[in-house]
């Protein structure tokens, strides 16, 4: 017999014996567990608010929280000039992105050598990189962070290997919270999922010595957000 | 008595005469605290999402069968390779076949228990493996060649000069003693080793049995890295971590976000859904998954503690635990400590040899209180005092309580007792916490309450 089969044999034996209902310290609970628990989850979480504006107002909040750079600009010609900026300070030399329309539009903006990741890429050209500029599936006001994917947003290494990471997005896609994130993501991709999906909630951070907050642990110093 | 009890005596002697040590962990928890209840305070109701993730975990651990069953076809569907292991030896041996076939030479890791819970490391060393630790913590705590202090913050329990001290010993140039210093130290150090590790190595927070993928939470970036880079990755996970849909974790993510370190969701919740798929720009050319047993099908078979099965390791309990803040992490001397490692390690270690961690316990209840998914905590810790005393009862502890219980029983005995404890206690002022103190081992450290002359009955007789 395969351990496969001495493992599932065991949990069916085990359970058997039924177990007591949550949270009823050994005694009958008063209600049997809903079907599907966490399905009203929206109503418990963090609220949002309603209109599209106090959710921009709560993501810009709570990407100012996490020490992200969140910028709601008017057009596209502001976005590029965001970039730049940003460019020019930090003295960019090169950056690496993955084919999109509006990841396009904002890293030739710039006038650098781009590594596009689409197609494969060497991981080593990847590390010189200043940057990365990609897209996001969704920016969650709930928690001011971005969904990315690896077919969506240029794989997995695009999204954390460079030291700072712009993401471009679009206005419309703000969702409210992290049900709808989820039901967003299954509605767009199920049962074909990318192998990797991340939300992204601030830049990377540790705090492993004495409880201290320090960004850029393994993963990005710096998360931009421009929306446009 | 055992080796496990003494040694634990020993330490949590130590470490509870360790002030400067126990300042240091309070100091550090009472910040997670305040930190904690600010984000719960955000929640619209904690209390009901703590219900709903308690009755999810309940729905996913009591239909375990099929939701492991759910899991592994969807993986397969998608190129996975899941390994089955009845206990650690079967997988280390799974895990140390795959990197030998690959003849690998370095394995990078992100954090995992189950690693520690099968001694991972010690086992690939042994074979001439080199294993690095990515997440900060582990790293420095790897470096120290300890066990991590807490599951969730590994190195909690050393100061930045230690670190710094050993950051030169080992690595060397390192500017300052400052946190962000020596932190870039670590991160230079790792970013070449992601790209010549030949393996990656991963734990796994929750897995879905409804689209077959595995959740990996975190806040450095270090397991994104690992599951990014190298051609291979390896990810071991215990049988327990399934969660019924892909939905639920809109819930648990911001719960174990802000149960485990008081954040409002952790900087990398991700995702994976096998390797790299057809058309992907980079990700792993294999991924195997190790589905870990290794005792917790006898866990699930007490129906009475099989809720201990619901722990996603947030360390809520720990953080909480007027024990665990004073003996600290490493007196345990187990995997998982603090209240969820008093309760589970009896089940996944023996109870006779872990039973005193039942016993190491006020019974509180701030664990129960604090856990996410509403585990039983203090009524388990309890009920392994009475499932260790039913199969092995100790043969003093049943003489005094069975001597107790007549003269309780007797007022006229009763009585004679309280005389003669007034009586006697001036002898025993004079030996307080010596050897021949009967009383010595609450003595030692602590003062016995004085018998009174006048007793309550006296008093209510002679009442005017």
């Amino acid at each position: 017999m395969s351990e496969r089969e001495n493992i599932l044999g065991r949990i069916r034996e085990a359970l058997q014996t039924k177990a007591p209902l949550p949270g009823a310290h050994g005694e009958v609970a008063a209600h049997a567990p809903a079907e599907a628990p966490a399905s009203h989850a929206s109503e418990w979480l963090p609220s949002v608010g309603k209109t599209p504006e106090e959710q921009f107002e709560l993501f810009a909040k709570n990407a100012a929280d996490l020490k992200a750079d969140f910028q709601l600009l008017a057009s596209r010609e502001e976005l590029k000039a965001a970039l730049v900026k940003i460019s020019a300070a930090e003295k960019w030399s090169r950056i690496a992105s993955h084919d999109g329309e509006l990841s396009n539009c904002a890293s030739k903006s710039l006038g650098l050598p781009v590594l596009l990741t689409d197609k494969g890429y060497d991981v080593n050209e990847l590390e010189k990189c200043d940057a990365s500029v990609t897209e996001c599936d969704a920016l969650v006001a709930q928690t001011g962070g971005v969904v990315v994917t690896s077919r969506s947003t240029g794989g997995r290494a695009l999204t954390i290997l460079p030291p700072h990471h712009v993401v471009v997005a679009r206005r419309e896609q703000l969702i409210a919270d992290l049900p709808a994130a989820f039901a967003l993501l299954q509605k767009k991709y199920a049962p074909d999922f990318p192998s990797m999906i991340s939300f992204i909630t601030g830049p990377s951070r540790t705090g492993d010595i004495e409880r201290i907050l320090v960004l850029g642990a393994h993963g990005p110093k710096k998360l931009t957000i421009l929306v446009v | 008595m055992s080796t496990f009890v003494s040694e634990f005596k020993t330490r949590a002697t130590e470490k509870t005469g360790d002030v400067r040590l126990r300042q240091f962990i309070r100091t550090a928890l009472r910040g997670y605290e305040v930190n904690r209840d600010n984000r719960k305070g955000a929640f619209q109701s904690w209390e009901s999402a703590r219900q709903a993730a308690a009755e999810t975990k309940w729905e996913a651990i009591n239909h375990l069968d099929t939701h492991l069953e759910s899991l592994v076809a969807k993986l397969e569907a998608r190129g996975t390779k899941v390994h089955w292991a009845s206990n650690a030896a079967q997988a280390r041996e799974i895990i140390l076949k795959i990197v030998t076939d690959k003849k690998a030479r370095s394995i990078i890791k992100s954090k995992a228990m189950t690693s520690e819970e099968i001694h991972l490391n010690h086992a690939l060393e042994e074979k001439g493996f080199t294993v690095i630790e990515s997440d900060l913590g582990e790293f420095i705590v790897q470096l120290r060649h300890e066990a991590p202090y807490h599951i969730v913050f590994p190195s909690m329990h050393l100061t930045r000069d230690e670190i710094r001290d050993l950051f030169q010993k080992e690595i060397g140039d390192v500017p300052s003693n400052s946190p962000e210093d020596l932190t870039m130290v670590a991160r230079r150090v790792m970013r070449q080793k992601y790209i010549q590790a030949d393996i990656g190595f991963t734990g796994g927070n929750f897995a879905i049995a409804e689209t077959g993928m595995i959740s990996i939470t975190e806040n450095e970036g270090n397991a994104r890295l690992t599951a990014a880079l190298p051609k291979t990755m390896i990810t071991l996970m215990g049988i327990e971590k399934v969660l019924p849909r892909f939905s639920d974790l809109a819930l648990f993510l911001p719960m174990l976000a802000t149960a485990g370190a008081g954040q409002p969701m952790t900087c990398y919740n991700t995702m994976y859904s096998g390797p790299r798929q057809p058309g992907e720009a980079d990700g792993p050319e294999e991924w195997h998954v190790v589905l870990l047993d290794n005792r917790r099908t006898e866990l699930l078979a007490d129906a009475e503690q099989r809720d201990s099965l619901s722990c996603i390791r947030c360390g809520a309990c720990l953080n909480v635990c007027p024990i665990f803040r004073n003996v600290g992490g490493h007196t345990y001397g187990t995997t998982y400590s603090g209240p969820v490692g008093a309760v589970i390690t009896p089940h996944l270690s023996g109870l006779q040899d872990w039973k005193h961690l039942s016993n190491a316990s006020s019974l509180c209840g701030a664990c129960t209180e604090a856990c996410p998914v509403k585990i039983d905590l203090h009524h388990h810790l309890l009920q392994n005092r009475r499932n260790a005393s039913a199969s092995e009862p100790a043969f003093f502890e049943k003489l005094a309580y069975k001597i107790f219980g007549i003269v309780a029983n007797e007022p006229a005995f009763w009585s004679l007792a309280k005389k003669i404890g007034w009586l006697t206690q001036p002898l025993q002022s004079l030996v307080k916490g010596t050897a021949l103190d009967p009383a010595k081992a609450w003595t030692k450290t602590r003062d016995l309450a004085p018998v009174q002359k006048e007793t309550f009955k006296d008093w209510w007789r002679n009442r005017k």
